[in-house]
């Protein structure tokens, strides 16, 4: 794969004039709601041998598949606009939406493109999956991607070495080509480049909110993980350039943070919802992956202890991972809140999800320990009924404008 | 209903399991200290290298549901502001600490010294013992155990493992307790359980003979309850088993069934299932008696197989202590992948001759119910019996509804039945 880490223009941009952002939103909206994937299947059939490897929530290292030549196709299960019907007959009416509607996909051949599958650790549903699907598509090279909850480099840090190794031996079987260090190293920069833009777009919405709307936000980074990262990287750029550029009104709204939502996606409307009820969102833990790593992973040495290390030292807290010190429990989330000068939380969860309504009592017993007002609620990702939510929303809202 | 008739055995087990509450509740006059862990990954020896006493919180939750208190437990913690989605172990143990935080013997618990969390095939026991950390802020010591995502343990997984225990496990129980680690102890410890493993190996699979001596799932809960709690390692583990066997032989020399809570020899065997998924606690006694008033007795269970799978083989090796240790953790139950638990039924299914597979699906488990219904498929297609599916939950008596139970039961037997009046005409 020819790799430029320069950021230019798409070729479905015109290069004369700058795009508006609503041409961007609109690209990465048509991305978005395609169930059939038809940019990943064109991306594939465009050169002979593609290979394209699918991965769900929470966290891949991404650089692998990309340094295999291969396209990662982040995988949140099918939205809001997808009928499940096979998916339903594999899970009990407790088990959350998203296994039910990505085994949807699958079932229904929108997956048949699909050469690879990484299930990361997020929980013992999507855990399990992984052993579904090595059952119902045989066909595919179908992985469990733990990564370690000790947090030692010499001893969570080896075995996440030898880990890597082994993805990184599976991906080379899969397209029968062997990765280099050079080539990952050329990876880990433009995954660098895109976390540097994905967080310069994330501080921009938190000093314009009404400049960077989050249902704008959402959707492209929801895009950006399902084609090129040098094309996101463009994409990015011409959005933090065209958002600066536009004028749009401020509005009275409240600044929120919004957390729990990492794995199962919320409708692109709850999102839309809360925006109308009077919140901007400032921040949030949708989606994760391109912002699960914090700084810049190192291009000098051993390119899979660089990864390593930036897992173990620079990455996010979430609900999957374990917080080895009691005292920092949540201290991340009151941080992030405190940097994004939000003014209250949301913990919007999706029903029957282990590791967000677990954490709950705790997380949101230390935002009210720093003060931080929070309501929480739960969804699913087909939730159709946004009156409840706005109204929630609304009044939390309300409260904190009246109160705080 | 009547008291339930117990074994000798059961009763036996009944004074060890008393004793160890007392070790616990009496930590404050003994000045023993406590560890809270779990039942998948128990690392009983190692504990007992240090004379720490053992606290298995799922096995208290298990305790407040037999005695039908867990159901306010779990409300309270509900109050709380616990998910009514969550696991109902984990509801039943925050609700009992908000009540008062009473042991079975009436003594309240003391705090834990330690939480060994020894998380093997559940996520939420991570959380489990946050939440319980946020409580006791007492030490926490991870011992995080690979997922068998391929099917098999890797040496990177082991490896990981045994390191864990050297560096982080072993100096943080040494630091808890003040006993420096003695390797041998646990050798010795381990040969003992070794002893015990093959005495419950030999118990469980009786379940192959016709008519079975032993109910492999209810009774079998009280088969495994100290290899899988405080007493693995222990000569009163081996006590208990050498009792245990004597009752099971007595039962094949005179070619008797299981003996029932409600004292009677089940001998009239008419369907022989295994059965997948925890049992629910809360209605334990009526839902055992849905079986066997049917003539349906289990012959072979996965829950039994949660606290280890020592049917396939593995034996703690006290030449081996650290990398034995790692290995029982990775080979428990449900931190082996889907399709190794489809093969592990379908020849369940196979070699103890039954007529199909039962699931039991656990609403608030999500390590043993996600993809249930594709295991009872697949079981189906593999061995060509039928199966079925019914739901329940731990210890929450809100989601178990005993009409509909039996009505699945029922419907399943018939099926049974139908199957066999099937084959008997095309033979």
């Amino acid at each position: 794969m020819t790799i430029d880490t320069t950021s230019k223009p798409t070729e479905s941009m015109p290069t004369e004039t700058m795009p508006a952002t609503a041409e961007i939103v609109e690209r990465c909206r048509s991305l978005y709601e395609d169930l059939d994937f038809s940019a990943a299947r064109a991306w594939k059939a465009a050169v002979p041998g593609r290979k394209v490897v699918g991965f769900m929530p929470v966290y891949a290292p991404l650089e692998l598949i990309h340094a295999a030549g291969c396209l990662p196709l982040g995988l949140f299960g099918g939205g809001d606009q997808m009928e499940v019907i096979h998916g339903d007959a594999y899970y009990q009416s407790y088990i959350c939406r998203i296994p039910r509607s990505t085994v949807e996909l699958g079932v229904t051949k929108r997956l048949d493109f699909v050469d690879g599958m990484i299930f990361p650790f997020v929980c013992d549903v999507i855990r399990n999956l992984s052993g579904m699907w090595k059952l119902m598509f045989p066909h595919v090279w179908s992985k469990f991607f733990d990564t370690p909850q000790n947090f030692d480099p010499e001893v969570g840090g080896r075995y996440y070495v030898e880990e890597l190794k082994e993805l990184r031996d599976g991906l080379g079987t899969l397209t029968g080509r062997k990765i280099s260090d050079d080539d990952l190293k050329r990876s880990i920069a433009l995954y660098n480049e895109n976390r540097r833009l994905v967080r310069e777009v994330y501080a921009f919405r938190a000093r314009a909110p009404w400049k960077a709307p989050t249902s704008e936000i959402y959707l492209l980074m929801r895009a950006g993980l399902m084609m090129e990262v040098e094309e996101h990287n463009r994409l990015l750029v011409a959005y933090l350039a065209a958002a600066e550029a536009e004028d749009r009104p401020k509005r009275d709204n409240v600044r929120v943070a919004v957390y729990g939502s990492f794995c199962e996606q919320p409708p692109l409307n709850l999102i839309k919802s809360l925006e109308m009820a009077g919140c901007y969102v400032v921040e949030d833990d949708y989606a994760l992956v391109n912002r699960f790593i914090t700084e810049d992973v190192s291009t000098d040495g051993d390119p899979l202890e660089a990864l390593a290390t930036a897992y173990l030292k620079h990455s996010v807290e979430t609900s999957c991972k374990y917080v080895p010190n009691e005292e920092d429990k949540g201290k991340y989330h009151v941080a992030q809140v405190r940097k994004a000068r939000a003014e209250g939380v949301i913990y919007a969860t999706p029903s029957f999800c282990d590791p967000a309504l677990l954490d709950r009592p705790m997380i949101c017993r230390r935002l009210g320990e720093a003060g931080i007002p929070h309501i929480a609620f739960k969804y699913a990702e087909n939730s159709g009924q946004m009156q409840p939510i706005r109204e929630q929303a609304g009044t939390f809202a309300d409260s904190i404008k009246l109160w705080s | 209903m009547s008291d339930a008739v117990k074994e000798p055995s059961m009763l036996l087990q009944k004074e060890m399991i008393a004793k160890n509450y007392e070790a616990i509740t009496s930590k404050n006059e003994t000045g023993r200290k406590v560890a809270s862990t779990f039942v998948p990954g128990n690392l009983n020896e190692l504990l007992m290298c240090f004379g720490i006493v053992n606290n298995l919180p799922e096995i208290n939750a298990i305790q407040n549901g037999m005695r039908k208190l867990s159901g306010s437990y779990i409300m309270e913690a509900e109050k709380g502001g616990h998910s009514e989605d969550v696991c109902t172990y984990v509801k039943a143990d925050i609700g009992m600490m908000g009540k008062g935080n009473i042991a079975p013997n009436g003594k309240p618990f003391p705090e834990p010294d330690v939480l060994l969390l020894s998380y093997t095939g559940c996520y939420t026991f991570m959380k489990w013992f946050e939440l319980l950390r946020e409580q006791y802020k007492c030490p926490t010591l991870m011992l995080h155990v690979p997922y068998e995502g391929d099917g098999h343990a890797t040496k990177n997984m082991r490896d990981y493992i045994v390191r864990q225990l050297r560096e982080v496990v072993i100096p943080g129980l040494e630091q808890v307790s003040g006993v420096k680690f003695d390797i041998d102890r646990l050798r010795e410890a381990l040969r003992l359980s070794a002893q015990a493993e093959e005495h419950l190996v030999w118990t469980l699979e009786q379940g192959k003979r016709k008519p079975s001596p032993i109910d492999a799932y209810f009774g079998g809960v009280y088969y495994i309850g100290p290899i899988f709690t405080a007493f693995r390692g222990t000569p009163e583990a081996i006590a208990y088993y050498e009792a245990l066997r004597k009752e099971v032989q007595a039962r094949i020399d005179a070619g008797q069934g299981p003996v029932t809570p409600d004292g009677g020899s089940f001998d009239d065997q008419k369907y022989r299932l295994v059965v997948e998924g925890p049992p629910n606690w809360t209605n334990f006694r009526e839902f055992w008696k849905m079986f066997y008033d049917e003539g349906a007795v289990v012959v072979a269970s996965s829950y039994t197989k949660v606290g280890g799978m020592y049917d396939l083989g593995f034996r703690h090796d006290p030449d081996h202590p650290l990398e034995s240790l790692a290995d029982y953790c990775l080979g428990c139950y449900t931190n082996r992948n889907l399709p190794t638990r489809i093969d592990i039924l379908a020849k369940y299914v196979e070699e103890y001759e039954a007529d199909g597979l039962l699931i039991n699906s656990i609403k608030s488990c999500n390590s043993f119910s996600a993809g249930q219904l594709m295991i009872m498929k697949e079981v189906e297609r593999k061995t060509g019996k039928p199966g079925a599916f019914i739901e329940t939950d731990l210890v929450d008596p809100r989601y178990f509804s005993a009409a509909n139970v039996k009505n699945r039961l029922e419907s399943y037997f018939q099926m049974i039945e139908q199957k066999r009046r099937g084959a008997a005409k095309a033979a």
